[in-house]
């Protein structure tokens, strides 16, 4: 029994180790060693867990393909974060305690909420996710956007919280359950398909997780709080918090809700034009280049949602193929983003860049990688990704929104391209300073760039992943 | 439907008739005397009626914060309290890693300054 929830137990007691050296270490930097052995301590576990496949603890958890697929991507993504850390706080070291701690909390609650198969579970989750991530955004006690980061994401997402609990509410009040599985068994057993508190539940639990995936119109949080929380947090919140989200929202509404797929699936097509949409045109007028990644990170989750819309096998398994593209591709952005940040938050305006590319060819030869990746250039691995999304919606006959996320991807071409423009094109306005790249980042950068290509050139083994992570 | 229910609304009118019956008798039955520090709302303590701005120190919030933690912790002790035999060794355990937790929760505070004052 307890052998189910091993990597959970290593990532607590990792946490709260890390706690207890904070304490007694003065030496601060070793803490972050720490926290990558925990996480690597963790991923072990996890490849061990696939052994005890199955239900556990009254079915409010499983140990499936999926989870376990989600749970690999969580923790490369929290190492890769620990990673940027440790340069982004390199001068900074007397919080290292309480953020590498919070960020195993984060990750712990990403583990319950995939895992979760009790709509409980799911909330207590998400609760542990959301807490960690928006002490996080705030951990900057000096920085006056860190603290306004920090207050509208606490303040915005209890108001989400609130939903989500309603919409769980409802669906206990309607089905007499929890679980998802007995939920949907209630919902094919009963004939309530149109029962109207069953509709505004499921309405509140996609607000609710819409709200975390920054869905829009539930996306007027990210830009603000993306720009001001820690780089490092940032990029972790774009790529580890949304899959998390992502993974709760097939769960429970493949789970609990394929009943109502075509009243949800409808709701979602307008809900994915208005992201794409959204996000690429604003994402068009930023001059700061953590507002601009914030509005592609919304016009992304666009893209994913097609995916799902697009639905059975090779919907999801190309939307889950895209989320391991998308991860890579952002996490390398960020981290160039940290690399060029000299002391934290320096040279974030996109005109900052200019005479990058003659000063240092190297990042801006990564960096437009990423940027070309997340436009859908090929052969890099944002294409390939694209490609199999599209073509998922076109199987499944939705032309129309494969046109429209294609024409999308066209916008979104103009600015990440204006970035490589500056960074290659443009005379430097002013004296940029750049400090060393630490070993970690640079750690990062080669990784990031590497799979950026290879996820691309390479992609079968990938998909044949996503592809057996369904469930 | 409401039959159920009966026994309640039995017991909310005789909480009300009983606190009508025991200020009633107090009223006619007892001896009053006033002072000023009898006519405020509170004999000891802040006086409620002011302005709404008054400055707190912030470490009030921390040391509230500390308490929720093992309020939390002393009501789900009671909770187990009552299925302790039930539970038996894998019970006591368990509360012992809840407890833990939360040690290192406060070791942490401790260790911190949280505690100290000044």
């Amino acid at each position: 029994m307890i052998t189910a929830i091993l990597p959970e137990i290593a990532l607590t007691v990792a946490a709260l180790l890390i706690l207890m050296v904070d304490i007694w270490l003065k030496k601060k930097v070793i803490i972050g060693y720490l926290a990558l052995v925990g996480i690597a301590a963790t991923l072990v576990l996890v490849l061990q867990s696939l052994a005890v496949e199955g239900y556990s603890f009254s079915q409010m958890i499983v140990n499936d393909n999926f989870g376990f697929f989600f749970q690999v991507l969580f923790l490369v993504a929290a190492f890769i974060t620990v990673l940027l850390s440790m340069h982004y706080f390199r001068d900074n070291t007397q919080i290292l305690g309480e953020y590498y701690s919070l960020l195993l909390f984060a990750v712990l609650g990403m583990i319950f909420m995939v895992k979760a198969t009790d709509l409980v579970m799911v909330f207590i989750g998400i609760e542990t996710l959301s807490l960690s991530v928006y002490i996080l955004s705030g951990c900057l006690r000096e920085d006056r956007r860190s603290g306004e980061a920090a207050l509208k994401y606490i303040l915005l997402g209890a108001f989400s919280t609130a939903f989500l609990l309603f919409g769980i509410a409802l669906i206990f009040g309607v089905t007499g359950t929890t679980n998802l599985n007995a939920v949907a068994a209630a919902i094919a057993g009963k004939n309530i398909l149109l029962d109207p508190m069953l509709l505004l539940a499921m309405v509140m639990l996609l607000v609710g997780i819409g709200f975390k995936i920054s869905l829009v119109p539930f996306h007027m949080w990210t830009p603000d709080v993306y720009e001001g929380a820690p780089t490092p947090v940032t990029a972790f919140m774009s790529v580890g918090v949304k899959a998390a989200a992502l993974a709760v929202f097939l769960r429970v509404f493949l789970m609990a809700l394929p009943l109502l797929n075509p009243t949800w699936r409808h709701l979602l097509v307008g809900i994915s034009v208005l992201t794409m949409t959204v996000g690429n045109i604003i994402a068009i007028s930023q001059d700061n280049i953590k507002r601009m990644l914030a509005y592609s990170s919304i016009a992304h989750a666009g893209y994913l949602l097609i995916g799902m819309i697009a639905g059975g096998e090779t919907g999801i398994s190309s939307m889950l193929y895209y989320l391991v593209v998308y991860t890579f591709m952002n996490l390398g952005a960020f981290a160039v983003v940290i690399a060029f940040g000299n002391k934290g938050e320096d040279n974030l305006a996109i005109s900052d860049y200019a005479g990058l590319g003659s000063r240092f060819p190297a990042l801006a030869f990564v960096m437009t990688l990423f940027m070309l990746s997340l436009a859908g250039i090929p052969p890099l691995s944002g294409f390939m990704g694209k490609f199999y999304i599209f073509s998922a919606a076109v199987k499944e006959g939705y032309i129309g929104l494969a046109v429209i996320g294609v024409i999308n991807s066209l916008i979104s071409v103009y600015y990440y391209l204006r970035v490589t423009v500056m960074m290659y094109m443009k005379k430097p306005e002013r004296e940029i300073i750049v400090a060393p790249v630490q070993p970690g980042l640079l750690l990062t950068l080669v990784i990031t760039a590497f799979l950026t290509l290879q996820i691309g050139l390479f992609p079968s083994f990938y998909l044949e992943l996503a592809r057996a992570s369904l469930f | 439907m409401l039959t159920g229910y009966g026994a309640i609304l039995f017991y909310f009118i005789l909480v009300v008739a009983f606190a009508i019956f025991a200020l009633g008798l107090s009223h006619f039955v007892g001896k009053r005397t006033s002072s000023r520090e009898k006519l405020m709302p509170y004999e000891c303590g802040v006086d409620p009626v002011g302005t709404a701005r008054v400055k707190f120190s912030v470490k009030f919030y921390l040391i509230a914060m500390l308490f929720i933690v093992f309020d939390i912790e002393s009501v789900f002790l009671y909770a187990f309290a009552t299925v302790f035999k039930e539970l038996g060794m894998l019970g006591l355990i368990e509360i012992g890693i809840f407890i833990a937790v939360l040690v290192v929760g406060l070791a942490y505070a401790w260790g911190k300054g949280a505690l100290e004052w000044e």
